[in-house]
């Protein structure tokens, strides 16, 4: 629900606010913490503060509300984008993003389920999120309730078999309030996606596994990221999956498109140039 | 003097109680590969997108063509491998501990073992000191579900310098194989004369009260413990036991014997691992008292690696403490 910001031009322009403010968090969060993973958390912003900010059901005061859409990370590691997007919609203080990754956070490494609120699934381990959400949409499904599902994926995750296992149930029972985003930005550990384990052509397989596919050209773009998610909600009879093109560790230059930033944070000078950087963005 | 205590047929370390060095075991197997690339061309890697995370990158810059990127499907690799084995590779799957041995357990039981192919697992990340990432990432449980499966030896190196010979002894023998190699530094408390065989267990501290078997970076807490408790006046056996699988019956029932009363200290949970295999070797040829150090049946959590270690009660302090109730229990006895 757009329970802060409303409709047209201007809450384009409030959505790239709360997502600048959240790049930022990213950096200070790791810089902090001394470990985990900018890079794909600042790929995914846009998609996660579109998600929070404007396209799903969900009330931050009551986080176990039954009428609540559910999120999936899938891609866990992008945990601190998840946790900032959180924090801003009010699910827990601001403050708490400092304690990222230290002994007795709630903010683990990978998101869980049961030391936060607000997430709906332990993940980390990829592919087990992408199945997990398949079957929360079962479930809602089977009980003829509305509440839609989202999942977000990363392009490298998309080579684990258990990811077209879930794939393939989910076009099997018709799920189409599973909404699935690719963050497709073209990179992982080891290198770029198609040198490293090819997963091309990429529509094709989600067609072919029976999903209807969105393709986003620009998956930092609010508009046509809200476009793609209003088309999704209308779909009937089988599952959707948003194809983002994204660029990985988007919005520092030092960090974009570069697999090295992958898993490592940003030295206290290297966050301080970020920090710069984001400030005239 | 305290030193007097140290097996010195061990040759461990001159400094070992005065700032041993710190070296990820995870780097001694890749040191390991680049020999082993050398002295047999059937050596491959495969890495599940983890390639310098494992420590398999340098390989993989001297032989590209042996290094085999699968990407981010575990399952797949595992069973890849066996196949690689079959038309006469030694193929090592290299990818961290939680995925090689939990993601694809299956495979690594059917695939591998029990087709008794000539795969090597190297399972980076073990443990709890994995550390920030959380539990998701940490291995817990990973000695005790590898260890279950037929066929498969398993293997916990105290230090780089051994994980390196592990590495090396893990290419020249037939069979499945697993070394459990950790991403923390551990301190490097042996040297390359300290004498490895795959199956016996070293005792690397003499000691007449009470034996403590360890593994991994446990072994150096229990030498800490062994330390401090010498000034009590209690004289504790410490010993290595690197091989999980086959276990050394041997050692452990000479030490029981010898000793009256045995702990174990592990870095795993207190079910399934160290503990329960030495429990099990015990249980059926001279059981004596016993207790074990080891996570106790909860996950773990984010943080670093010594105040995981401090908070889930695996430290030299914690060992000292089951010492001290495993002597209560053997005066009870006598
Ligand atoms: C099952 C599993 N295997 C390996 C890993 C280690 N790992 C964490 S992130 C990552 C790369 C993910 O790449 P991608 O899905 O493209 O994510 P993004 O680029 O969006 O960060 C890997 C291999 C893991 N978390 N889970
Ligand atoms: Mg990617």
């Amino acid at each position: 629900m757009s329970f802060i910001y409303w409709g047209g031009k201007n809450m384009q322009d409030n959505l790239k606010a709360v997502a600048n403010n959240i790049r930022k968090d990213i950096i200070k969060m790791t810089a902090e913490a001394g470990s985990g993973h900018p890079g794909g958390s600042l790929s995914c912003v846009e998609i996660l503060v579109s998600l929070y900010f404007s396209v799903m059901n969900h009330k931050p005061e009551d986080p176990e509300w039954e009428g609540r859409d559910r999120f999936v990370l899938s891609k866990g590691h992008a945990a601190p984008a998840l946790y900032a997007v959180l924090a801003r919609s009010g699910y827990f203080p601001l403050e708490e993003l400092a304690t990222l990754r230290k002994l007795n956070s709630r903010l683990q490494g990978h998101p869980h389920r049961k030391s936060l609120p607000g997430i709906e699934a332990s993940t980390g381990s990829l592919g087990q999120g992408f199945s997990i959400a398949v079957g929360m949409a079962l479930g809602l499904k089977s009980d003829s309730r509305p509440n839609k599902v989202y999942v977000l994926l990363g392009d490298g995750e998309i080579q684990e078999g258990q990811v077209w296992e879930a794939a393939n149930t989910a076009s099997h029972y018709k799920l189409d309030n599973l909404i699935a985003i690719l963050d497709h930005n073209g990179l992982q550990i080891d290198g770029h996606v198609k040198d490293v384990m090819n997963i091309y052509p990429i529509e094709k397989k989600w067609e072919a596994f029976g999903w209807d596919v969105i393709t986003v050209d620009d998956g930092h773009d609010f508009e046509k990221l809200l476009a793609a998610f209003e088309k999704a909600k209308q779909q009937k009879g089988r599952p959707t999956i948003i194809i983002a093109n994204t660029v990985k560790g988007k919005g520092v230059s030092f960090m974009e498109n570069r697999a090295e930033w992958h898993g490592k944070a940003p030295t206290k000078e290297q966050a301080e140039i970020a920090l710069r950087e984001l400030e005239t963005w | 003097m305290v030193n007097q205590k140290l097996n010195p047929d061990m040759k461990l370390a001159e400094n070992v109680f005065n700032n041993p060095e710190m070296i990820p075991t995870r780097n001694g197997f890749g040191e390991a590969l680049l020999e082993l690339g050398e002295e047999n061309k059937n050596v491959v890697v495969l890495t599940g997108d983890l390639t310098e995370s494992v420590r398999a990158h340098k390989f993989g810059e001297k032989y590209p063509n042996r290094l085999f990127r699968m990407g981010i499907a575990e399952q797949n690799m595992m069973s890849v491998a066996a196949g690689l084995s079959a038309v006469g590779k030694i193929p090592f799957v290299a990818t961290f501990s939680i995925f090689a041995t939990g993601r694809a357990w299956e495979q690594l039981r059917t695939s591998v073992c029990y087709n008794e192919f000539n795969v090597k697992i190297a399972a980076s990340h073990g443990g709890i000191t994995v550390g920030e990432d959380g539990a998701s990432h940490h291995a817990t449980e990973d000695i005790g579900i590898a260890r279950v499966i037929p066929n498969i030896k398993v293997i916990i190196p105290v230090d780089s310098i051994e994980a390196k010979k592990a590495t090396i002894e893990a290419a020249r023998i037939y069979g499945p194989m697993l070394l459990r190699l950790s991403r923390d530094k551990f301190p490097v408390i042996t040297t390359n004369e300290t004498p490895f065989e795959i199956g016996k267990a070293n005792v690397i501290r003499f000691g007449d009260d009470v034996t403590v078997f360890a593994s991994g970076v446990m072994v150096y807490e229990s030498l800490l413990a062994a330390k401090t408790l010498e000034k009590e006046g209690i004289d504790v056996r410490v010993v290595n036991v690197h091989t999980v699988k086959p276990i050394d019956e041997k050692a452990i029932i000479t030490a029981a014997k010898e000793t009256g009363v045995v702990v174990t200290a592990e870095e795993h949970q207190h079910i399934g691992g160290l503990g329960s295999a030495v429990a099990e070797v015990l249980i059926e040829n001279y059981p004596v008292p016993m207790k074990r150090v080891g996570i106790r049946d909860v996950f773990g959590e984010s943080g670093k690696p010594r105040e995981l270690m401090e908070k889930y009660r695996i430290t030299s302090k914690d060992i000292a403490k089951a010492v001290k109730e495993v002597l209560k229990k053997k005066f009870a006895y006598n």
